[in-house]
């Protein structure tokens, strides 16, 4: 009897989750896929009836905003929060003092909601109220930083907010990634009388290639399934210049009662999602079975 | 699985709530939650209570009723509808056409509502000839409001063509008055769209253009010049505009930052509640130009089982549209009485002109449903529409291109 309990309670365990896993995630995958195929208005219909969804939303010179943004906010987002985030890190690995305190300030944003920081930047960047204003104030008129209410760069308000935002968290993955490296092979490398920047470009950062894998993991699903950020910063306006795909299937689904059209761009986001993941779960498998 | 939980225990509930009697019941799915609209759902839930019945409050707030209509399909699917649900316009058909309403034909008969109310109005509360819905109010959403004094100082009339209110715009601009307070969110640039639409097409080309979406129409001349004035009164909004909640833009007419607002009559209950008084500190208007577009909440009975709830739905139906709660609840609300024979004694003077003009827009064939707030067209159509006007607004897009693309979003809402 132990010796079967032994061996089954693992299953038993995971049983519940996985079916629900099963049910909730793949079976929704799989309804939502069949929904996006249907002529689904208000609420969810049955009948297939082709590709007219997905005709509709190439059609749509909203999703193609949406879209667009989706590339120009998630690149821009993912490399300066990389950039960024390494740059932090090399210089706090230098032996710094009050290291842990400076730290916490670069990680602090990491703890507060998109919407909180959202909200925030929304009051900075407002031209009658944050900073325009205030610089107006201090006797240059003629100062003007209008991006958020500019139908073409509200969307890098977005990119800024959001790197404010995560930029620390990635330096925190660096800075665990430097302090990794082998200290061995630094002194070696400094014995021999080889520069620093030498010694990070040649030895430090490639030896941390799985931490750029998971940091761009981690920034990719952010930037893909941005919602709040958007919401609370813009609204997706002026217009629908700053809409992501997120926000637009939220609009469709929700405001619009075309459920068909919502499930059809939901499919498409997925679609980018595994354009990402796959090869990344391809290249870890692939690395197993060696 | 989880369906038949739900099933087993509302019937439980129902076993315990049906003690022999048909005790009238209702659960009133709505979004009136803040201040002025909680206030005049209070009302009604006291009538209610007061002829017997039991009133089960099922408030949803958020995202302009999203988060109800999210509610309702979720309530709708799971076989479990509520009693009454606040619902508008074409929705009401589309709810209809998903085969889940109820048929009221027989209080509103009983009521006479077919004498008491326009017949455009009452138009929309019936699905396929039988009554399904019960109206509440009437906004009106073609207003224009203005700082009396403002107006005063730069010795201004309230315009009466859209040229006069150029002109009086760019005397503003002048004078370091910002001419039209608006804020930059895409429904109220579909309402000021509405109503330039109305003013220089007139009412025959509203309907051709935003009720039947005749191509033609959308992309004919008089398009082009409405897309042109939206271009000009873009120039008469402040640069800090995006993004601005309709009530800020009201406060910046009440503090005389700003000189006019188009807005719907839910603007009237800002300036009441700052103390102002009509015709004094705040002057109201129709929009130049004919016509009177409306905005009318209701109230649609789903199918519900039992006859106690059956029961409810008829004394609800009765109530919402009978005189008194129609005064009281417009007294609160701002809106005025759908039905036309309701004394309008303790109204004020903007609300007594609404109802003028909608007793003779009606006689004219002018009284038409507003499309920016749902009353016109189903969400799929609108919401191009919108996009393409919010579009427009916000970018130097020229005229011809957004009437093109105005043509070219509808067809691909169908």
């Amino acid at each position: 009897m132990t010796k079967w309990l032994e061996n089954h309670l693992p299953k038993m365990v995971l049983a519940p989750s996985f079916i629900a896993v099963l049910i909730f995630v793949y079976g929704f995958i799989a309804w939502t896929a069949w929904v996006s195929l249907t002529r689904s208005k208000l609420l969810p219909r049955y009948e297939i009836d082709g590709f007219i969804q997905y005709d509709r939303l190439f059609d749509s010179p909203r999703w193609d905003t949406a879209f667009g943004n989706l590339f120009i906010f998630g690149g821009l987002f993912i490399g300066i929060c990389m950039v960024l985030g390494l740059a932090l890190a090399i210089l706090l690995d230098q032996h710094i003092r009050v290291e842990g305190a400076i730290r916490t300030i670069y990680l602090y944003p990491m703890a507060l909601s998109m919407i909180v920081t959202g909200t925030a930047w929304k009051w900075i960047l407002n031209p009658g109220l944050g900073l325009e204003a205030m610089v107006q104030g201090w006797g240059y008129p003629n100062f003007s930083f209008d991006w958020l209410v500019d139908p073409d760069m509200a969307i890098y308000t977005v990119v800024l907010a959001g790197v404010w935002q995560s930029s620390g968290f990635v330096m925190a993955l660096f800075l665990a990634g430097l302090r990794s490296v082998d200290g061995e092979i630094i002194k070696a490398a400094q014995v021999d009388g080889i520069p620093t920047w030498r010694i990070y470009s040649a030895i430090i950062i490639p030896s941390m290639a799985p931490i750029f894998l998971s940091a761009f993991i981690v920034l990719a699903h952010l930037a893909i399934k941005a919602f709040d950020l958007v919401i609370a910063l813009t609204g997706g306006g002026p217009g629908y210049a700053t809409d992501l795909p997120a926000t637009y299937m939220y609009a469709m689904a929700f405001s619009r009662g075309d459920i068909g059209q919502a499930a059809s761009s939901a499919m498409v986001m997925m679609a980018v999602v595994f354009a990402i993941v796959v090869p990344y779960l391809y290249s870890e498998l692939r690395v197993r079975n060696d | 699985m989880q369906k038949s939980a739900l099933a087993a225990s509302s019937a439980v509930l129902f076993a315990l709530a049906t003690p022999g009697l048909a005790e009238p019941q209702a659960e009133v799915l709505h979004w009136w939650t803040s201040g002025g609209e909680a206030k005049a759902v209070g009302v009604l839930q006291e009538e209610f209570a007061s002829n017997g019945g039991t009133w089960t409050d099922m408030p949803v707030a958020g995202g302009g009723g999203d988060a109800a209509m999210t509610a309702l399909r979720a309530r709708v699917l799971s076989g479990n509808a509520p009693t009454a649900v606040q619902l508008k316009g074409p929705a009401i058909q589309e709810w209809y056409e998903e085969g889940v309403l109820a048929d009221i034909s027989d209080v509103a008969e009983a009521e006479g509502w077919a004498d008491v109310l326009p017949e455009a109005i009452a138009n929309h509360m019936k699905c396929e000839g039988s009554w399904c819905a019960a109206p509440v109010n009437v906004h009106r959403v073609d207003w224009i409001w203005a700082n009396a004094e403002v107006l005063e100082a730069n010795d201004i009339e309230m315009p009466t063509t859209w040229d006069e209110f150029n002109a009086a715009a760019d005397k503003l601009q002048e004078a370091g008055v910002i001419p039209l307070a608006h804020g930059g969110q895409s429904w109220q640039d579909a309402t000021v769209f509405e109503t330039v639409v109305l003013g220089l097409g007139g009412p025959e080309f509203y309907e051709d253009a935003l009720i039947d979406l005749n191509p033609e129409a959308l992309t004919s001349d008089t398009m082009v010049q409405v897309f042109d004035q939206m271009r000009t009164m873009r120039g008469y909004v402040d640069d800090n505009f995006s993004g601005r909640d309709w009530n800020l833009a009201t406060a910046m007419v009440m503090n005389g930052e700003a000189a006019f607002q188009i807005m719907g009559d839910w603007a009237k209950g800002e300036f009441l509640a700052a103390g102002k008084e009509p015709g004094t500190d705040f002057l109201c208007a129709s929009t130049p130009g004919d016509g009177f577009l409306y905005n009318v909440d209701s109230f649609a009975m789903f199918e519900v089982e039992g006859e106690d709830k059956q029961a409810g739905q008829d004394l609800l139906a009765k109530l919402i549209t009978g005189p008194s709660f129609q005064e009281v609840f417009n007294l609160n609300k701002g809106s005025i009485p759908a039905r036309t024979d309701v004394s309008l004694d303790a109204f004020d003077d903007c609300a007594k002109l609404s109802s003028e003009d909608m007793t003779a827009s009606a006689e004219a064939g002018s009284l038409l449903p507003s499309y920016a707030h749902g009353m016109a067209l189903r969400g799929a159509q609108a919401g191009a529409i919108t996009d393409v006007v919010t579009a427009h607004f916000n970018s130097d897009m020229s005229s011809e291109d957004a009437v093109q693309q105005l043509a070219d979003a509808v067809a691909n809402s169908m």
